[in-house]
Formats: C-alpha cells, structure tokens, sequence
C-alpha cells in the first residue's frame, strides 16, 4: 500500500507565545510535529506493517521542518518529502498549503493520505479536505480506527464525541483524531537507521508551480494576543459563606446565572 | 455595498443548532443591509423553516432528499452546491460544528474560494469585512480579511449572539429540488456517546471535572449541578484517562472547545491544553483544594477548598434561589 502522510510542524505545545514585528516571535521556541500528525504517522506505520508497502511523509514549509520529518523517518516512515518554499512564498494560506500538496501528490498514485484533523497553530483544519478535493478522492475526517480489508475500508469517526462507522473505499484520506492510537517514540535504532532514509527537498518549480499558481486567498492583517486577564477573585472565610458569596457574585456581578 | 450571503442551518435530533441563529446574525453583519438566505439540508426538515424566518432570515430554502438524511461531505456538497449556483451569493456562513468543519474547506476548494475558519468576531473596518480567529489554541488572536472567492467563514458556536427572535414573523419556504449522486462514503452505525441534553459546544454553562473527581460517580453531584443551572459537564484529560468519564466530554486542546458564559471548574489543574479548549469561557469558577493551581490565574472567582463539599453547597444554594 502506497500510504502518504501529510506533517505540519509547529510549536510545542506548552510554549508561551509573544510577538514581535507583528509576527509570532519564533525565536528559541521549541518545535514539535503537530500532535495529531503524530497520530497520522503512527497509523501509517501500523498499516504498512498489516499490509506491506511504503510511507512517505511530506510537509510544506522551510528548512526547519527537516527535523520533524527526520524524527517521523526514526518512527519508522520510509521516505520524506520536503516542499520548501522559504524562497518562493511570502505569504500563504490553507489555500496555497493545500494547492501545494495537491500538486505534489496528484500524480503518485496514493492509496492512502493521513494528514491530522487540526493543527494546532493555524488551527483551521482545512487543509486535508482541500487536499482531498482537489485530488477528487473521498475524505473522512477526525477518525478514531481505520480497517482496511482489499478494496473496502471501514473508519469510525469522532462527531462532537458520537462515533460513526463509516465504509468506503480507497484510494482515501482520513484526518486523525485523539484515540485513533499511541504514537511510539523514536527507537535508538530507528533514530540510527533514520539519517540514512531519503528526505528530498523539493521546490515549487520541481512541482511546475508558479508563485501566482499559490496566492493566497485570505491575508492576515493583526495578530495580537489577548487582552490580560485581570487577576480573580479567591473568595476567603467560612466555606458555606463563600459559596453564598460566588453565588451572589455570579448573579449581580457577574450576571450569568 | 450590501451582499446576499447563504448561511447553512444545522439540525440535531429533530431541533435546529443555536449556531444556525448565529449563523443568520453573521450573515446580517457581512451582507451590510443584504439578503440573508437560510439553508435547510436533510430528509425532512422544512417544518423547521419558519423558525429560521423568526431570527431574521430573509428568505429560506430546504433541500430534502432521503440520501441526506444523514451527513456526508459528498451529498452535503451537491444539495449546497446546488443552492450556491442558484443563489448566487457572494458569501458563505457555517458553524464551526463537526459538520461545519468537515465541509465548508471541500466547498471553498470547489470555489477556488478563500475560508476564514473558526471566527469568534466580525468586525467592520472602513468599508471592509474582517474577521478575528483564535489561533495558537486561544494564546494569540488574528484578525483576517478575505481577498480573493466569496466572503465564506465559519463561526464558532456561543460567540456572535443571534438575533432576538421574533415571535410570529414568517415566510415561505422554497424548496429546491437536487439529484444526488454516488455518495462515496456511507455511515453504517452510529453510536450516540454524547451526553443527552445540551451539547457541550452549545452549552451556556459548564460543570467541568479533572482528575480530583477521583471517580466515576464523584461526577454526579457536578452532573446534577449542571442540570440545575441548565448546562453540560465538561471534563479535562486527566478525568477521561482515568476513565472517571467518556472522552466526549474531554475539553481543551484535543478535546471540544467551548465558549460558555459560565465555566466552573472542579478539581482540574488548569493545564495549558486544557485552558486552549476553555479559557475564552465569559466568566470562569475555580473549585481546587489547591491554592497554587494554575486555573486560579484564568479564574474570575476562586475557592479553595475540596469540592466534595463546594459542589453540594452550591447546589443547595442554587436550589434555594430556584425555589424562592
Ligand atoms: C513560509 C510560510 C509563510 C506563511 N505565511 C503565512 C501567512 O502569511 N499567513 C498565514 O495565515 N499563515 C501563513 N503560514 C502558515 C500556513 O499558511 C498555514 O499554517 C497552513 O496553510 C496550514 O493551515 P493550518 O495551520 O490552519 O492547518 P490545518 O488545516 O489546521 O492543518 C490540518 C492538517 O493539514 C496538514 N497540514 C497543514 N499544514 C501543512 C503543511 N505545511 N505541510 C504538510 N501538511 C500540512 C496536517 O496534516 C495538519 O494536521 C505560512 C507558512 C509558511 C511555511
Ligand atoms: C499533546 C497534549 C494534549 C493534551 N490535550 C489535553 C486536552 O485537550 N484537555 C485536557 O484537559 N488535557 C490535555 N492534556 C493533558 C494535560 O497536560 C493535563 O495532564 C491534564 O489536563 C490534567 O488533568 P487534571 O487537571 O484533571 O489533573 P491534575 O493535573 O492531576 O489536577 C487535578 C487537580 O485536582 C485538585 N484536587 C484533587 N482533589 C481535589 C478535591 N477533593 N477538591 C478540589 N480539588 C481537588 C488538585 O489540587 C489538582 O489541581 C494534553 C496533554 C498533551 C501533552
């Protein structure tokens, strides 16, 4: 099975955010594979084990994220592929995410493309269904199994905490939701065998695209953090008063109950 | 210069979303005097339409077919699709629900449209439209604008109120007739895990539980104090990895986020993943036997102290008010 998974990275989780020059400032943060890519690569992983073939694991961006592909090739994935387009792209949007990996992708005969269902960050969770769209494939997105048995494949999938069993057949591309399964860590000889794995680099010319092929179609004007919450109110005294306390609080003060 | 704007309706057991009102007040916002047209997708739902006329739809059109009576991106896209090549709208409004999320990048993909998605305002700029999302799990904000496509966003269910409803204003319902084909993916079974009652991203007030709920019935008294105030109970990580409860009630970074008027938070930590799927709550309660928790830092009202014996005064209390 020809299995593709698409890796966005991003910041780690518990980073504090600042910014600067009207960017989020990058500098010195830490940089994880999004959470629910993690998932992703596990899942192709465990699938090119039941049913042989390859995983190739690809992400649009800058020549950072080389990091992260070499840590999802220590988890076991086959190939990586890096789109870098540092050079080309000043500004983008799920849009031109998307277009890319599309582009990347139409011609190699995918079985199965995993991406996550959200990345934390950007947090649109457009991008695997523009992808899926553009390839005019089916997608299902925040899935919590996949069964693959020849031609038909049973998912069952996350919708606001009910779970739908869904059939359909490939080819396929599924976003993963939390549950779907435990991501290994990287082994000392997975880690080893890593560096010696193909990771090429591509750019928008390799994939005959050009910078207005890209553009676009939504443009960031601000961004700024929330306003700073002033510090609460820890109410003191007998506990039975304080409780009538917030009660009152949330009626006149506060005015929600 | 005013706009038409197709805004989608989204129906949960037999009863339309809030977010489908919402939906309609964003419309109003982004048509700038505009029409506002509600859409109605299922099996048979236009009894519904009437209340979509009440929170200021200006015209609404069902599209009824039995192979939609459940969802699926390929059926949903053709019935709205359909609906878009005969509206002709320049902009699009759809919750930012399950639904929402799976179909409205598929739809801009096919426009070769911009999307917005997850937008909690919609604020006016000298003549323009711009939108502001969270980003980052709620650590940093980004306002947006749409520069190429239809104006097309998803909203984030409790940020924009709806309309005041008005009782006794209605309309006629048009329905459009649409083939749908080759749907792709079918849903075999489905298993409703969910909490019965309010819907967690709806809900206006949340009783949440952490890992200090120590148990599966530990959840009862904030279950029976969420009913009292007419909310849903919530739950972090650790509570759902303990298996004091069902991971759909998780919030937070992997789990739901919510933006309820009222959180009230027991025995939770305040973790940063759980705080990305909550701390835009309007006003925020913290119940921890802890004075150093980090929950205390987003909390409005804090008390310290166990909530084995909080949550039953409270629910005492609130009973009392109830009563009187
Ligand atoms: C050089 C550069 C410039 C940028 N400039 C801007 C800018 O000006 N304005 C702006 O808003 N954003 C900008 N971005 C960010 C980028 O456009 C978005 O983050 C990206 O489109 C993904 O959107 P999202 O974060 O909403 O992902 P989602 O749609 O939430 O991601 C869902 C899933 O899609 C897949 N995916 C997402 N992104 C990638 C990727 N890059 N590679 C592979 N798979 C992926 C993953 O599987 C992920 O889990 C820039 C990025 C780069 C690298
Ligand atoms: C990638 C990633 C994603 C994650 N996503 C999420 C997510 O979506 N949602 C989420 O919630 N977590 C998430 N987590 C987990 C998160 O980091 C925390 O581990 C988790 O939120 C902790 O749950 P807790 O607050 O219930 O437990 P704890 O941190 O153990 O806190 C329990 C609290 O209860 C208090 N307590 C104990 N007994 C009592 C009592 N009788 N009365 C009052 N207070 C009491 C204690 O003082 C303590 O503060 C994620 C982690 C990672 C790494």
């Amino acid at each position: 099975m020809n299995i593709f998974v698409l890796m966005k990275r991003t910041f780690d989780t518990e980073e504090k955010i600042s910014i600067s020059g009207g960017k989020i400032a990058d500098d010195g943060a830490e940089f994880i594979i999004n959470p629910y890519d993690e998932y992703a690569i596990e899942e192709a992983i465990q699938l090119r084990d039941a049913h042989s073939g390859e995983v190739t694991v690809v992400s649009v961006g800058s020549e950072e994220a080389e990091k992260q592909l070499r840590t999802a090739l220590a988890m076991g994935a086959d190939k990586a592929v890096l789109i870098n387009i540092e050079d080309d792209v000043e500004e983008s949007d799920q849009f031109t995410t998307a277009r890319i990996l599309a582009e990347f992708l139409k011609d190699k005969e995918a079985d199965l493309i995993i991406g996550g269902n959200v990345a934390i960050d950007g947090g649109s969770g457009q991008v695997g269904p523009r992808v899926a769209e553009q390839l005019n494939i089916p997608y299902i997105t925040t899935i919590t199994s996949i069964e693959i048995n020849g031609e038909t494949v049973t998912v069952v999938r996350d919708v606001e905490g009910d779970s739908e069993t869904i059939e359909t057949s490939l080819p396929l591309l599924v976003t993963a939701q939390q549950g779907l399964n435990d991501p290994r860590y990287p082994s000392l000889p997975g880690i080893m065998k890593a560096k010696k794995k193909p990771l090429d680099e591509l750019e928008l010319d390799d994939l005959d695209l050009e910078e207005e092929d890209v553009e676009p179609k939504t443009k960031t004007i601000d961004i700024y953090l929330p306003p700073k919450k002033e510090a609460g109110r820890i109410l003191e005294g007998e506990i039975d008063a304080q409780v009538k306390e917030l009660v009152d609080l949330l009626r006149r003060e506060a005015k929600v109950v | 210069m005013s706009k038409k704007i197709v805004v989608l309706a989204e129906v949960r057991e037999g009863a339309l979303r809030n977010v489908s009102f919402e939906a309609i007040a964003a419309g109003k916002k982004i048509a700038d005097g505009g029409e506002v047209v509600s859409v109605l997708i299922g099996d048979n739902v236009s009894s519904l339409g009437q209340e979509l006329f009440a929170f200021g739809a200006d015209k609404v059109i069902t599209v009824e077919n039995d192979k939609l009576k459940q969802y699926s991106s390929d059926g949903y896209s053709q019935a709205l699709l359909a609906v878009i090549e005969a509206e002709k709208p320049e902009g699009l409004v759809f919750g930012h629900t399950a639904l929402g999320k799976d179909l409205s990048p598929r739809i801009a993909s096919r426009l070769k449209s911009g999307l917005v998605s997850d937008v909690t305002v919609i604020e006016e700029d000298g003549g323009e439209t711009v939108f502001v999302r969270p980003i980052y799990s709620g650590k940093a904000f980004e306002k947006k604008i749409i520069t190429d496509g239809l104006v097309f966003v998803t909203i984030r269910p409790n940020n924009i109120d709806p309309l005041p409803k008005e009782e006794g204003k209605s309309g006629e319902v048009t329905s459009l007739n649409v083939n749908i084909t080759d749907l792709r993916t079918i849903i075999k079974d489905v298993v409703r895990k969910a909490t019965d009652g309010v819907d967690l991203s709806e809900a206006k007030v949340i009783v949440a539980g952490g890992r200090g709920v120590k148990s599966e019935s530990g959840f009862e008294p904030l279950k029976e104090l969420a009913d009292l105030l007419g909310g849903a109970v919530g739950a972090s990580r650790g509570a759902c990895d303990a298996e004091y409860c069902d991971y759909s009630l998780q919030i937070g970074q992997t789990g739901k986020v919510v933006t309820p008027d009222l959180y009230i938070a027991c025995g939770l930590s305040g973790a940063i993943q759980h705080m990305a799927g909550m701390s835009n709550s309007k006003v925020i309660v913290a119940i921890n036997k802890d004075p150093e928790a980090n929950i205390f830092k987003v909390a409005d009202y804090g008390i310290v102290g166990d909530l084995f014996e909080v949550v039953p005064l409270l629910i005492e209390e609130f009973k009392k008010i109830k009563a009187s």
